[in-house]
């Protein structure tokens, strides 16, 4: 299989993965102020509102899209300003494994 | 042409306090470095200290008690959720905006710097809602 590193359509998956993400967090986030404007804020509601299956799924699915537009916005920003090869590429390892621990903490909140 | 072109130096690399002060951003400029300094800030560190937060609050009614009245009662505290609404919001409205770049619309450059003012604005406007909220 011949898989090519840079090229002339290499971007576009990234910069439509980055728009379709922030649709999908601005929906939630919408979402999410209507909820916590509408009912009380008690630890009781708080906890309720999280324990529902929609909102579980609703939240995850923010957080995998919001490490996938960090991982594109962030990449850019070091790409921008980070010029040594070496020590852009360590600044990039360093972001996934960063963005990796929020999903699986995002996760242990979750479905605990 | 040869005395004109002779008085300026080029190419001109600018130095920092050039970056800071000689360089005078038009207004969509500013929402776009806004745009890029608030999602940096979000990556780091406010995911991972609303993550924090959510976990605290979450895991215990004591847990939902200290954050809500005293964690949320430190002045610096305050300070940081200040910031971390107005890069969200901020963030949410300059990527709304961009979206609509995208599809060719508000381009011109009356209409950018009017979408920029508002913007800006309404960062700030929902920073002040939501902060007031708080108190």
């Amino acid at each position: 299989m011949k898989r090519l590193v840079v090229g002339a359509h290499y971007g576009l998956r990234d910069w439509l993965a980055q728009r379709v993400t922030a649709a999908i967090m601005a929906v939630y986030t919408l979402i999410l102020a209507a909820v916590l404007l509408k009912g009380s804020f008690t630890y009781g509601a708080w906890k309720d509102l999280f324990a529902q299956g929609w909102m579980r799924v609703a939240t995850l699915l923010f957080a995998a899209s919001l490490a996938w537009h960090a991982w594109v916005g962030v990449r850019d920003i070091l790409m921008d300003y980070v010029k040594p090869d070496g020590l852009r590429f360590a600044l990039q390892i360093l972001v996934l494994l960063m963005l990796a621990s929020y999903l699986g903490w995002a996760v242990q909140i979750l479905f605990r | 042409m040869a005395s004109a072109s002779a008085k300026k130096i080029r190419p001109k690399y600018l130095s920092l306090p050039a970056l800071l002060f000689e360089i005078r951003l038009p207004v969509p400029g500013w929402v776009s470095i806004l745009h890029r300094i608030s999602g940096a800030l979000l990556f780091f560190p406010f995911v991972a200290w609303v993550l924090y937060l959510l976990d605290t609050s979450l895991a215990s009614e004591q847990g939902f008690d200290y954050v809500r009245n005293r964690y949320f009662a430190l002045p610096l505290v305050k300070l940081g959720v200040l910031v971390f609404i107005w890069a969200y919001c901020h963030h949410l409205c300059a990527g709304i905006r961009f979206l609509f770049l995208d599809l060719d619309i508000g381009g011109d450059l009356k209409t950018a710097r009017l979408t920029s003012w508002i913007v800006i604005a309404a960062g700030l406007a929902l920073t002040a809602v939501f902060g007031a909220r708080l108190w």
